[in-house]
């Protein structure tokens, strides 16, 4: 296989990751440091790497991805970041899907005790999720060199992994990282797919995103190796010990030829006899518990390790005598294993400071999940399989299933007092290598103060040794302070390598133990997740869903644009062909004729949006009348009443019209933009209040297409499309309600007028809605929008519930006192109307507005003051809330709120868009037919 | 995403409710006989615990019902309301 | 390698170092002038202004935790004084001018970075509240300008203005003066500088209870035993409602959690501020390179200091909506805050129902950008026992009155 690093071609190997492909092919220096600007190398071999960060720019593209995890494939791109994401100037086009699961026992690794767990608990019967974030199962066993059974360990994983496969009711997710521990056992998890294949299948998704939901949940995520800082230890060649033999014994890439091992416990005298065995020359062995240590080192021209400093520990911790050099160009570090408890911390777990394993474990359980092996500090293999496969079964019986345990291998262990047989002086003849204690050894303590400046805690945000000292100079006590006065911790390798080391050296400084310093809380996710990937499918269009009204497909043959209003799409206006220019001079021209077409002649609007709410019981009427702040009780049959409804705090919440279909049967309407809002309420005050009445309700909204058919003419369209109907005056009245065939078609056809003219509501089932419509257009109407509807409504003085109203606005203040009875004893809202400052005169009140020069649109926004010009602060009186060129007032007019409006009218204001500055007239908000001569045509 | 049990429907995810805040609450028997205060705290004010709360949830997308429950609201766990 | 080393390597992240010191833990003294109950930026704030603006330096502030590691440690940052009414723009620009002066007064480089603030608009109903909103604001000597989508491009060129996506955005308004700040560094300092006046700031130190003789409190329990108190302020947002209940009284406050999250480090995309109410998301590019995003608050009552994982996926399709280049960042860190919000999305400021009592809350998700406004006004209360003329307003009678400060903006365009 062939990639690209940087610009320069390599050769990779299969199964390799970039970080090792780059090792194997003698790239030592793979990132430049954010800050300080030094060469960095490889440091480790998954998650916890802190400096290969890359950016991969085939395959679609993605950025600050750590090489240790990159698999490569043929043709692979990428390049090499100092600490920053490079975001691209074009956006990730790729797609991302997301899934839901539920399951019984969700096992977090496929490790050795995550497989013994699953085997386990699927043997049960239960249904059982697998999910390891590397392409293979194996965990810690990949690479590894004990017999299982007295074979190689991948002989048993083959095993493992077809026995999992034959049960029916276990999903093994390999490249998947559960990346996230929720409230009620609900997990997360990301799955690579198309992102690690050369050439992936159209179909399929570069990532998804997994929803788990699990009954029982066992974390065998295992353990990252943490180093141990000493001065100079970011050179390229300062490595993790145990993933220096991983790369040696999983890849077959040796990370170097000659190496010094520096370590606190057994699994760095484990890693160097490992590196030994596969070829690398262990130069020396320090031990802190052997009194050695590194205190720094050497490095060529490019800043590439070639020899360690070596020295005794003295009694007082630090380095005593001189140090001895030895030359290198591996220096494999291990300061021990860190339990990977993050899942267990965001499920809410507590971590206790163990001594016995020199690490951070779970120390309480909050939700259904039991830690295992390596991840719980468990770091011997025979261990780690038992516990898991004890896990697995208690998981499953947890669920209802029986479980029995896995069947486990025999783990016979390569020898560890062998002596290395390429280089003995390290290991010693004979020596008892392993069954010590780790020690908790953190630093090195660096010759002076210009050396703490090279002793890197955080090396991916270049954070040292003495700006921690800093921290705690300032008077930073705990390790949330630290971590932020520092940025220790903070950087994309979420502070798996820094994380623990800064506790233990704000511990030794402060002289308290680990657990009372505490590590800095483990947030979601465990490795950073793409916002693509969160975002899934709601994109572009799926962003939110579109509704659409059953006169949708007209509205957009003729050109309409659309308005949105919620999520639904409204006609704005409809242009005809010589309506040119801009598209507000477009809009202002076919605004002005529709206008002109519903007050001279005929016009129709699709009103299908309005929401639309079926009452029925015995107790309807009653019900309103609370609801309200009109009577609706005493509504008569095949009569429609306007009412406004206020939320318990006095102010407008909504409006509409109720009609009575018959004794038992109320049909509501609300404003489009408010029917959800309004059914909750209903619902709510019909469940929690007055479950005694008789009343239920439901959303008829999207049952019925609604067809506005407004004019003088408008009762000739109609008695044309109705010739059964008898459409006089006085046998079908204002606000009168019938049922009838209109253009063939069933019908609830009601005379309601939102403009002030002769008008008529036809709401037929949605399915005959474009049929209707049809019919309605051939008759020789003119269609209008939603802006119209807002110009003739304005005229009228009629409000919008949302424009003229903001949640500060009473009934009263609109001038709609006489949609508030005064003699019901209460309805919802009522009692805050008697409140002090919502019962005062010179409220906010709704007014007219006459622009002086009858030429200037105001724009709606617009503050009003008493005088030119306004120097801050200048009081606002009021603001205008809509604003229209009149067709017929052949002028422009505005309403607006104003302070003690009412009271005003006659008086001159200046509106305030900008730097603009217009006088204007208040007068009374009704402009047009204020007799009201027009509504009977 | 919280796992609430609807006590008609069962166990769904808390995207498919409404959240209703304190339960029993109730509307005034005669709002005009409070004074201004004591009509505030029916409308303003509701419980806002540091651990177990007895409070309302509706579900919305699904049968539309209101129901009483306890949560705590430092944990999130549900338990039944006491009756 | 040779390329490599002909890469220009630059310090990238300008942000200036910490001073040396910063402040010492002391032992609680038995008893105080004043004791604020809660050490996040606005009681921090408020022992700053009780020394420096009125010589009350006999003055505690005490934390439960680690100092200023509530939602100060958990913000979005964004500093703005575009307030649509008179009363909250007259606090938030009282406090947006003391930013302009904060760094100095503190002796403290907080970062504070006029970057500017977009409130971008998506429907006709955004338009119209927008436009009242910047109106409303240059009456009021705040800096606001409505901008078109050409001019929004121009301001945030990776600002997705097309006509062609679900919600597109039709205008915005801008406010030059308005930015971020380094919230840590904004909470050290006022610490450091109250530390210097002579008020202990005592860490680790939960509040049980009080105590009271009569109606008057005089002082608090906690876990490190009694302290007197000659008047006590309470500075606790989201567990104001707890302490309240302790004293006996009730407020009107729910306590969210309210969610935020940043991306790893990347190259500089982005260099405003950019809210959106109708899609859900606000977006700054901080000092060092992270994305930090937040949303909605959780609908639940909650203390958790965590939300739901959903609100963070919707953030997220909204952010890679806004800013299509956004789709290859990653979600670094996720986190939860705790707001308490009010009735009518101010804050309540003045005298509690107890004597000798203060309350400071209801700052809902707007808390941090008034921390200089609000510390100045609430010791001036504290000091004099009355409400500071920009407090008053916001004094808790207002929900028996109904003279409410509605900061919610407009409700959807209805018909």
């Amino acid at each position: 296989m062939r990639f690209v690093f940087d610009g320069r071609e390599h050769i990779a190997e299969p199964g390799d990751t970039l970080a090792a492909a780059l090792l194997r092919n003698g790239v030592r220096i793979v990132a430049t440091s954010l800050y300080a600007g030094r060469p960095r190398g490889v440091f480790g071999i998954g998650a916890e790497e802190p400096n290969a960060y890359v950016h991969v720019d085939s395959g679609g593209g993605e950025t600050m991805l750590r090489a240790t995890q990159v698999e490569v494939y043929d043709g692979l791109r990428a390049r090499s970041l100092a600490g920053k994401g490079d975001l691209g100037t074009e956006p990730d086009t790729a797609r991302y899907d997301k899934t839901h699961a539920h399951c019984d026992v969700l096992v977090v690794g496929a490790g050795p005790a995550g497989l013994a767990a699953a085997l386990a608990a699927g043997a049960s019967g239960a249904r059982v999720i697998l999910a390891d974030e590397q392409p293979a199962l194996g965990g810690g066993l990949l690479g590894a060199r004990a017999l299982l059974d007295g074979a190689p360990a991948a002989d048993w994983l083959a095993a493992a992994a077809a026995r999992l496969a034959a049960m029916p009711e276990v999903r093994v997710l390999p490249r998947t990282t559960v990346t996230g521990y929720h409230d009620h056992n609900y997990l997360t998890a990301v799955e690579r797919r198309a992102d690690c294949l050369a050439d992936p299948p159209p179909h399929m998704a570069r990532q998804r995103l997994w929803h788990i939901r699990a009954r029982q949940v066992v974390l065998a995520a295992g353990a990252h190796e943490r180093p141990i800082a000493f001065a100079d230890n970011d050179r390229p060649g300062v490595m993790l010990a145990g993933a220096a033999a991983s790369y040696a014994w999983r890849h077959g890439v040796l990370p170097g030829r000659r190496a010094v091992v520096f370590g606190a416990h057994d699994g760095a005298l484990v890693a160097a006899r490992d590196l030994a065995d596969a070829g690398v020359e262990v130069a020396a062995l320090a031990d802190v518990r052997d009194g050695s240590v590194v205190v720094g080192t050497e490095a060529d021209a490019d800043g590439v390790l070639t020899a360690a400093l070596i020295a005794p520990l003295g009694a007082d911790g630090r380095p005593a005598g001189a140090p001895e050099r030895v030359g290198c160009d591996l220096l494999a570090v291990s300061g021990g294993w860190d339990p990977a408890v993050h899942l267990c911390s965001q499920s809410g777990g507590r971590l206790a400071w163990s001594d016995e394993v020199a690490a951070f474990v779970p120390a309480t359980s909050a939700q259904q999940e039991r830690s295992v092996g390596a991840a719980r500090g468990t770091f011997d293999l025979a261990a780690a399989l038992a516990e898991g496969s004890d896990a697995g079964a208690q998981a499953a019986e947890a669920t209802g299933f029986q479980g029995s345990g896995a069947e486990l291998p025999t783990v016979e262990s390569v020898p560890m007092d062998r002596q290395s047989p390429a280089d003995e002086r390290p290991f010693g003849a004979g020596r008892a290598l392993a069954g010590r204690p780790p020690a908790a050894f953190f630093c090195v303590e660096p010759a002076d103060e210009a050396a703490a400046g090279r002793v890197f805690v955080d090396l991916q945000r270049d954070a040292t040794l003495r700006d921690l000292r800093r921290a705690v100079g300032a008077g930073m006590t705990s390790s949330e302070h630290v971590k932020r006065y520092t940025t220790i911790g903070t950087a994309a390798d979420q502070g798996r390598t820094s994380g623990v080391l800064a506790v233990g050296l704000l511990a030794n400084v402060l002289g308290r133990s680990m657990t009372d310093v505490g590590t800095t809380t483990y947030r979601p996710p465990y490795t950073p997740m793409s916002f693509a990937l969160l975002a899934g499918r709601d994109r572009g269009r799926l962003a939110d869903p579109e509704r659409i009204t059953a006169l949708h497909a007209w509205h957009e043959a003729r050109g309409a644009p659309f308005e949105d209003v919620g999520q639904w799409k409204r006609p704005w206006y409809f242009p005809q062909p010589g309506e040119t220019g801009q598209p507000q001079d477009t809009m202002e021209q076919a605004v002005l004729r529709e206008c002109r077409a519903a007050r001279e002649d005929v016009a129709a609007m699709d009103a299908s949006t309005l929401g639309k709410i079926e009452l029925q019981g015995a107790d309807v009427g009653e019900f309103l009348d609370r609801i309200y702040t009109g009577v609706f009780s005493a509504l008569k049959v095949g009569r429609c009443k306007y009412g406004v409804m206020c939320a318990a705090d006095g102010m407008v919440l909504d409006d509409g019209t109720v009609s009575r279909l018959s004794e038992g049967r109320w049909l509501m309407t609300t404003t489009t933009g408010n029917a959800g809002v309004v059914l909750d309420w209903l619902e709510e005050w019909l469940q929690t209040e007055w479950p005694s009445l008789d009343v239920r309700c439901t959303s008829v909204t999207e049952q019925w297409a609604t067809v506005a058919l407004v004019g003088p003419r408008s009762r000739e369209v109609l008695a044309g499309l109705a010739p059964d109907l008898d459409v006089s005056n006085e046998s079908f009245r204002f606000m009168d309600f019938r049922e009838a065939e209109v253009a063939g078609l069933p019908a609830r056809v009601f005379r309601i007028s939102f403009s002030g003219e002769l008008a008529y509501e036809i709401n037929t089932p949605s399915w005959y809605g474009l049929a209707l419509w049809q019919a309605v257009m051939a008759a020789g109407v003119t269609p209008y929008g939603t802006e119209t509807m807002h110009v003739l409504r304005a005229e009228k003085g009629f409000v919008i519930v949302g424009q003229e109203t903001d949640g500060t606005v009473t009934p009263q203040d609109l001038g709609m006192g006489w949609a508030v009875s005064k003699k019901k004893p209460d309805f919802v809202g009522k009692r805050s109307h008697q409140r002090a400052d919502t019962a005062r005169a010179g409220r906010k009140q709704l007014v007219g507005l006459l622009p002086d020069d009858a030429r200037t649109v105001l724009a709606e926004g617009a503050q009003l003051v008493t005088g030119p010009p306004p120097t801050p602060p200048t009081p606002t009186h009021g603001h205008v809330t809509s604003s229209y060129r009149s067709a017929a007032l052949e002028r422009p007019f505005a309403l607006a709120m104003v302070i003690d409006g009412a009271a005003r009218h006659g008086e001159t204001l200046y509106a305030v868009d900008g730097d603009q500055v217009t006088p204007v007239t208040v007068v009374e908000p009704v402009r047009y037919d204020k007799e009201g001569a027009r509504r009977d045509g | 995403m919280l796992r609430i049990d609807c006590p008609w429907c069962g166990p769904r995810d808390e995207t498919e409710f409404r959240y209703g805040g304190q339960a029993d609450v109730f509307y005034p028997e005669d709002p005009s006989s409070l004074d201004d205060a004591a009509w505030a705290e029916y409308v303003f004010v509701r419980g806002n615990p540091k651990g177990w709360f007895a409070e309302r949830w509706v579900h919305v997308a699904g049968c539309r019902r209101w129901f009483n429950t306890e949560r705590h609201t430092v944990t999130y766990e549900f338990r039944e309301a006491a009756p | 390698m040779s390329e490599r080393s002909e890469r220009t390597v630059r310090r990238s992240d300008e942000t200036p170092e910490h001073p040396d010191f910063l402040w010492r833990d002391p032992e609680p003294r038995r008893h105080y002038d004043v004791v604020i109950v809660g050490a996040g930026g606005h009681g921090l704030a408020t022992a700053y202004y009780l020394a420096k603006n009125h010589g009350i330096t006999d003055v505690a502030v005490l934390e439960r935790g680690w100092l200023a590691g509530g939602n100060m440690a958990r913000n979005t940052t964004i500093i703005r004084s575009n307030y649509l009414w008179d009363e909250s723009a007259a606090i938030y620009e009282h406090a947006l001018k003391l930013w302009e002066g904060l760094e100095d007064d503190l002796g403290y480089p907080i970062r504070f970075s006029q970057r500017g603030v977009l409130n971008l608009a998506h429907n006709l109903g955004d338009v119209r509240e927008g436009r009242r909103r910047v109106n409303a604001n240059r009456l009021n000597g705040v800096d606001a300008e409505w901008l078109t989508p050409d001019e929004v491009k121009k301001v945030c060129p990776i600002l997705n203005t097309s006509p062609d996506v679900r919600y597109p955005v039709l205008g915005a308004t801008f406010q030059p003066r308005a930015g971020i700040a380094k919230h840590d560094y904004v909470a050290w300092g006022f610490a450091r500088g109250a530390y210097q006046r002579g008020v202990d700031l005592i860490q680790n130190c939960e509040v049980h209870g009080f105590r009271r003789d009569g109606e008057r409190v005089v002082g608090v329990e906690t876990s490190r035993g009694f302290i007197g108190a000659g008047a006590v302020a309470l500075s606790a947002a989201g567990h104001t409602s707890v302490l309240a209940e302790q004293l006996g009284f009730r407020l009107p406050l729910q306590s969210h959690p309210l969610q935020a999250l940043v991306s790893e480090l990347l190259e500089q995309v982005l260099d405003t501020v950019v809210m959106s109410n109708s899609v859900h998301v606000y977006v700054s590019q901080a000092h060092k390179g992270e994305l930090v995003l937040g949303a909605g608050i959780d609908a639940y009552n909650g203390y958790g200091q965590r939300g739901s994982f959903h609100v963070i996926e919707q953030q997220m399709a909204a952010a890679v909506e806004l800013f299509p280049i956004f789709s290859r960042a990653h979600v670094l860190r996720t986190w939860g805050g705790i707001v308490d919000v009010s009735p009518d999305a101010s804050p309540i400021i003045g005298r509690a129902p107890v004597d000798g009592v203060y309350v400071n809350c209801g700052w809902g998700t707007g808390g941090f950008k008034a921390t200089p406004g609000v510390g100045w006004v609430y010791a001036d209360t504290i000091a004099h026992g009355r409400p500071h003329p920009l407090a008053e307003p916001f004094a808790l009678e207002r929900f028996v009155t109904g003279a409410l400060i509605d900061e919610h903006g407009a409700a959807a365009v209805a018909h």
